[in-house]
């Protein structure tokens, strides 16, 4: 049987076929307006390289950015209720209120606070009012929102109150979708009750694209399962992403840095996803993208739920280099415009690429054009390229350690042999690395809660998390014999009665069939 | 020529977020949720309005105030709005005295704007000073407390309505700790505002011009990514500083300690410090550089770490492997180098005996009038 990853770019929609862990066929196609038609044709591309049926395929894999650039354009946001408790505080700065206009008018702009919300030692700010949310439900129902975000202070570290709430109101809104901020981001309340609000007004665009999605499919003759990666680099099923359609933000760079990881064997390494405007760069510690520790703007909200660190620079094939002392690497590109633009396809373009095709580096196109400017002159713009990358690179390492870094992506060219000391690897299929880390995605079970160490020992709590995160990982599709332990963390919380003590724990395996 | 900061509009905000969070040297708290409610403040159609030290008359009531409690309380719990207000009113009831002004005691971090917004509030003026210049960990730490004035009482309140009277402690660390347990109490967040003081005893030990100074400062920054210029070297020329060094983080060690953030920086140089190793220290702050084993700056003297090619200050919690950073040490005010300063914040005050404070040399003579 063989797996089907697909990639949608804001410029490439990129699909690999993939079987016994090789690549059997990669293809690119451009991104339609409709994202639709755009993945059936990859998806035909890829089927007619290999003569391979629907029937022979078991899983499909898709990546997208329609959920991030749906935020980011402000398009098919629905009307949303944010209902924050945290009565009398936190009363001063309204959900929302860091929010560029448009987009908070996109989602409708409605929020509510109401008493609620604990300290951060556990006991309550104040007690949640029944009747008050009540009301508030009532009003969100005239109001015709089907969709609600919820978040009270300290969420993360104490989420009855949510879900009391969540309760209480389901009475009112039976049919409402209802999004826990506890479920999403971490401490800092503004940042995390964002990103509920975003992943509350992408839920109906979310079970829409859900349905797109299998009309797709079904019109290349598959009809297998499918999945949507997440930014962690792992799956979804489709449930599951209706109901946490944030969490594939960023997923297309970590599944150029899974997939970069998968095709040069390598586990610790940074990644440099080089594209036609830019270039992401990013770390990998056991195969998987290091999360970001800090907050991240979605559209221009600051959100901070869990994302993988990527730092982007103004770099790709594309990019125009302005001649002059000192040479200028402009933010600008060419785009996919190289093919006319670029003095290497014939245009009156000086790109990135003319330099390196210029040098000899890579052979494509013409490179007498760039070559006439002059080996020093080449030399010394290729010098200040290899500066920017080789800054992007160092400010990704954690460690002085010497780990390689993965070339990938479409203008990986740019790289050089060497990245400071770093050894650079550049793998074949290095154009569809993200579609390939798509295909390669694995399941995974998550749980992050609190336990009383009074009740039971720290091994048998680790333990009870364990088991859990197996059963949910086992339930999402998992191969019960290939789950590991990803990720275990415990943190004792000071001052909550009862030895109180946090354990987050993932664990992945290999979808099953 | 008058370039003092008059009155705050929603732009002078976003470079003050700026320029007090580098002030902070470090620590101070984040300035961005203060910043939002000043905004918020102003869109009420509420004025911000700043006063110079020199129009102070004598005889004015000034109070002292800000936020106090732990900095990732303060992301989590926002305050409900008017907690600063309620104890300013408090202290008025108690104290018998009309307030006039208020005043930031520590101009690094949070406590930049939390005056602003009482100032906005009450409808009272907001005085271009501070108690520290900078930041520091700790209340005792600020000038009106080193030269003598009696914070007590002072009034403390949260956000439930609660209002904590100190009346009288037997020094002001005392207050500090009473203080601290008490917004403890109060869920690690709440307001404090100190004893009034006359207008004359603000004028002569209040650091002056510092709101302006923070405005400034954040002005470089964003004036030097609008034209691609480099921050590091206006803000030397404009805040007559030294570049101590320019780096890369190498080694980073940070722990827990006493309920602060203690630990140390290594940076390897590069551009014209190729090949040397620089050192911070810190507590919450910046406290001491080395350079090669060589002490170049300690407090009270401003340590400050902004990244390279922005110019945005890194705060002790922000530190990375790998940053690429600019060191750079402006010279504290002469108010913060005497004997009884350098006693309370000096280099042996953090736990530095061996170290002797030399004071930054200043090019100019700008400061002190």
């Amino acid at each position: 049987m063989f797996r089907i990853g697909i990639d949608v770019g804001g410029t490439n929609t990129d699909a690999v076929i993939m079987g016994d862990g090789k690549v059997l066929t990669g293809v690119k196609t451009a991104t339609t307006e409709d994202v639709m038609s755009g993945i059936i044709e990859s998806l035909r591309m890829a089927l007619d390289n290999t003569g391979i049926e629907g029937d022979e395929v078991s899983s499909v894999m898709i990546g997208t950015t329609h959920f991030t650039n749906a935020v980011v354009e402000r398009r098919h946001l629905s009307k949303t209720a944010a209902v924050r408790l945290c009565l009398p505080a936190a009363q001063c700065l309204p959900p929302m209120v860091d929010w560029p206009d448009d987009i908070r008018e996109a989602v409708g702009n409605s929020y509510w606070m109401a008493k609620g919300g604990n300290e951060f030692d556990g006991r309550e700010i104040s007690q949640i009012d029944e009747t008050e949310l009540k009301d508030i439900a009532r009003e969100i129902g005239s109001k015709g929102i089907g969709s609600v975000a919820l978040c009270s202070v300290f969420s993360p570290v104490n989420d009855t109150m949510e879900k009391q709430a969540m309760e209480i109101m389901m009475t009112v809104l039976p049919d409402a979708d209802f999004t826990l901020s506890s479920e999403i981001g971490r401490l800092g309340i503004l940042e995390r009750e964002n990103a509920a609000i975003m992943n509350a007004s992408l839920r109906q665009l979310s079970s829409q694209a859900i349905r797109a999605f299998s009309d797709a499919l079904k019109k290349v003759g598959l009809s297998c399962p499918y999945f949507i990666t997440q930014n962690d680099g792992t799956l979804m099923g489709t449930e599951f992403v209706q109901s946490y359609p944030v969490l594939t933000f960023a997923s297309g760079p970590t599944n150029s840095m899974r997939g970069a990881s998968y095709l040069t064997g390598e586990m610790e390494a940074i990644v440099c996803d080089v594209g036609g405007t830019s270039t992401d760069v990013g770390a990998l510690i056991k195969g998987f993208p290091r999360p970001a520790s800090t907050t991240v703007e979605v559209g221009g909200v600051r959100t901070n739920f869990r994302m993988p660190d990527v730092f982007s620079i103004a770099l790709g094939g594309g990019t125009q280099i302005k001649p002059g002392n000192p040479v200028q690497i402009s933010p600008q590109s060419v785009g996919y415009r190289i093919f006319e633009q670029g003095l290497l396809f014939g245009g009156d373009t000086l790109t990135a690429t003319d330099v390196a095709v210029g040098l000899g580096i890579a052979d494509i196109g013409n490179a007498e054009p760039a070559k006439a400017l002059g080996e020093d002159t080449l030399r010394n713009y290729k010098n200040k390229i290899d500066e920017m990358i080789v800054n992007a690179v160092e400010r990704m390492r954690v460690s002085p350690e010497k780990i390689p870094v993965l070339a990938v992506g479409g203008g990986s060219i740019l790289i050089p042999e060497t990245v400071g000391i770093l050894p650079v690897v550049k793998p074949e299929n290095f154009a569809v690395a993200n579609a390939v880390g798509a295909a390669i995605g694995q399941v995974s079970g998550e749980v992050d809660r609190i336990f009383n160490l009074t009740e039971m020992s720290r091994d048998a709590a680790l333990e009870n998390a364990r088991n859990e995160a197996i059963e949910k990982a086992i339930a999402a599709g998992a191969k019960a014999d290939s789950i590991e332990v990803l990720d275990q963390e415990d943190v004792p919380l000071a001052y909550l009665p009862g030895n109180a003590t946090r354990i987050r724990l993932k664990v992945v395996g290999d979808l099953d069939g | 020529m008058d370039e003092s900061l008059r009155q705050v509009t929603a732009e002078d905000l976003e470079a003050i977020e700026i320029g007090a969070a580098i002030l902070g040297t470090g620590g101070g708290g984040n300035p961005y949720i203060g910043k939002l409610r000043c905004r918020k403040e102003l869109r009420k159609g509420r004025q911000i309005n700043i006063i110079p030290l020199h129009e102070l008359s004598d005889d004015a009531w000034v109070v002292s105030l800000g936020g106090i409690g732990a900095p990732v309380v303060g992301v989590e719990k926002i305050e409900q709005g008017e907690e600063c207000l309620r104890a300013l009113y408090a202290l008025e009831e108690e104290t018998g005295h009309k307030i006039d002004a208020v005043i930031s005691s520590e101009i690094g971090g949070a406590n930049a704007m939390e005056p602003m917004l009482t100032g906005a509030q009450a409808g009272i003026p907001v005085v271009d000073g501070d108690g520290m210049g900078r930041a520091f960990p700790e209340m005792q730490m600020c000038t009106w407390s080193i030269y003598g004035h009696k914070s007590t009482p002072s009034a403390m309140a949260d956000e439930k309505g609660s209002i904590i009277i100190i009346r009288d402690t037997t020094s002001e660390i005392a207050l500090e700790r009473f203080a601290r347990a008490t917004v403890v109490e109060m869920g690690a967040a709440g307001a404090i505002a100190l004893a009034p003081m006359r207008g004359s005893f603000v004028k002569r030990y209040a650091i002056p011009n510092t709101v302006t100074q923070a405005l400034q400062l954040g002005q470089s920054v964003l004036e030097s990514q609008i034209n691609n210029s480099d921050p590091i070297s206006t803000i030397l020329e404009k805040e007559d500083g030294q570049l101590l060094m320019t780096g890369k983080i190498i080694d980073l060690e940070r722990h827990l300690k006493g309920g602060f953030a203690v630990g140390h920086v290594n940076v390897e140089g590069f551009g014209d410090f190729h090949g040397k190793l620089g050192e911070i220290y810190l507590q919450n702050e910046f406290l001491v550089f080395k350079l090669d084993g060589e002490v170049r700056a300690c407090v009270p003297d401003l340590i400050i770490v902004l990244e390279a090619d922005t110019g945005l200050p890194i705060t002790t919690e922000m530190l990375r492997y790998g940053q690429r950073v600019a060191i750079l040490v402006l010279p504290c005010h002469d108010l913060l180098r005497s004997e009884e300063a350098l006693g309370v914040i000096g280099p042996a005050a953090f736990g530095y005996p061996e170290i002797i404070y030399t004071p930054l040399v200043r090019n100019s003579s700008r400061e002190g009038n």
